[in-house]
């Protein structure tokens, strides 16, 4: 049932901006002319392509997420069994936060984390 | 406490015993009334939240707000609804058309999708897995990919440079968000929605007294998370609209712009309402331990307690988003890594020591 239900949530989403749209383009008015289509740039003509190469600092900062969030999928099913576990989950975690931590301190030390 | 699945089972029962339908028909029409529900309440929120805003933020600058339309000009939400779906829908030229249409799905699936996990009351909940908060946080990141294509798809330069800013601040955020929860999961034992709230009933019984300094650092940083990661406030840097004019929607139209507006304030009340059920207790009344005292308070409705907190929330983000201005990228990313990040991985360790050594309440 639950799976069902997922579905239904997904297909709802779905329903309601096919729905929206449906009744826009019904209701809507349509009209064309060349100066319309141009994408908006404060206006002035653009020059040039848009999809330009960007700063490299934001892929640097994606794969840091790459690492830590994999970190914390790890985390989830373990945080379930922690009280089960007591001392012992608290042992195993840490060792594998110093790794981890040891690897966001290289990061900062090696001025990954420096917007440039 | 009532328990809305009385209802449901009820209702169950009238489908599928006293009107003796099959298994086929009972399920097909009580999804397609869940779906009615869940819109129902979607829009119903979008409407107040956007009202809410309007005013909260007229109020905090000294203004009266929208007056004209209606009482209080509480029609004035509706009458912008209309106008976005009677404009016309149309694309800019050399757009990447995939990337462009699809763009809005998935934002709403991902807003609808966690939208659906918050429980209302006891009972009355849509989507109740084992597995709940990992697979709440794991349909709000679809929503970091919605706004990366529409920028990207815009064919437009300030479009571009949002969706980067935009996916770089949500990925950061996302982590310290996480990091949270997992701090609240290691003290209730079970990423079960409807778990985590039945944890937290009785004296004294929400997770913020309950794990003291741990949750009330964990609640506070995943307020400030939870508050970029719905685009908002001093992190509003994705649709900065003095810099990059509306940023990753810049190119949307009408009703294409519309998803994005509804998203952005449903997003709010979703993080509020997360924060809400994890440390506040959701459904689950304040009750003190005094036996008079709980049962006058155990009698109000669990859905108002819901909607209490969450609307505090959203009023205190509010509150953060027309008082403090916006800040620049690095200045965000310095928050979550070199603060943000550190301070919740202290953090999850010392609700592990206080879990381990039974130092909780």
């Amino acid at each position: 049932m639950d799976s069902i239900l997922l579905i239904t949530v997904i297909l709802t989403a779905v329903v309601l901006v096919v729905g929206a749209y449906v009744v826009a383009k019904l209701v809507g008015p349509r009209s064309y002319n060349p100066v319309k289509g141009q994408p908006f740039e404060c206006g002035i003509p653009t020059r040039g392509s848009s999809w330009i190469p960007v700063h490299v600092g934001y892929y640097l900062f994606a794969i840091l997420f790459l690492m830590f969030d994999i970190e914390t999928l790890f985390l989830y099913p373990w945080a379930v069994v922690v009280k089960q576990f007591g001392v012992m989950a608290l042992a195993s975690v840490g060792f594998f936060m110093l790794v981890l931590v040891f690897g966001l301190a290289y990061a900062w030390r090696k001025g990954a984390l420096e917007w440039k | 406490m009532f328990d809305f699945s009385n209802i449901t089972s009820w209702l169950h029962n009238l489908l599928s015993v006293t009107c003796g339908l099959g298994d086929f028909w009972t399920i097909l029409i009580e999804c397609i009334l869940v779906g009615v529900c869940i819109l129902a309440g979607y829009a119903i929120l979008a409407i107040i939240l956007i009202f809410m805003e309007r005013k909260v933020c007229a109020w905090f600058q000294c203004r009266l707000g929208p007056m004209r339309v209606g009482p209080w000009g509480i029609f004035q939400v509706f009458a912008d609804v209309l106008k976005m779906l009677i404009k016309e829908i149309f694309s800019v030229d050399g757009a990447d058309k995939v990337l462009y249409y699809i763009a809005p799905f998935l934002v709403i699936i991902a807003s609808v999708g966690t939208f659906s996990f918050l429980p209302w009351n006891n009972g009355a909940q849509v989507l109740d897995f084992n597995v709940g908060l990992f697979l709440m946080s794991a349909i709000s990141s679809i929503g970091i990919v919605g706004i990366f294509m529409a920028g990207w798809g815009s064919n437009n330069k300030y479009s571009v440079v949002s969706a980067m800013r935009g996916a770089v601040q949500l990925i950061s955020y996302e982590m310290s968000l996480a990091l949270c929860l997992i701090t609240a999961v290691v003290l209730t034992g079970t990423m079960k929605v409807s778990g985590i709230v039945d944890a937290q009933t009785g004296a004294f019984g929400w997770l913020i007294f309950k794990g003291h300094i741990p949750a009330i650092i964990a609640f506070l940083v995943f307020l400030v998370a939870g508050n970029a990661e719905a685009n908002r406030g001093p992190f509003d840097l994705a649709e900065a609209e003095s810099e990059l004019t509306a940023g990753y929607h810049t190119e949307y139209s009408g009703m294409g712009f519309g998803f994005y507006y509804l998203a952005e304030y449903l997003n709010l009340f979703v993080v509020s309402g997360i924060a809400a059920t994890v440390f506040l207790g959701g459904w689950a009344p304040f009750n003190i331990g005094v036996a008079g005292v709980d049962s006058v308070l155990d009698m109000i409705p669990g859905i108002v307690w819901f909607l209490g907190k969450t609307f505090g929330i959203v009023f205190l983000l509010m509150w953060v988003r027309w008082t403090f201005p916006r800040l620049r990228v690095d200045q965000i990313l310095k928050l979550e890594w070199k603060y943000l990040m550190p301070l919740c991985l202290i953090n999850l360790i010392l609700m592990t020591v206080v879990v381990a050594f039974g130092w909780h309440f």
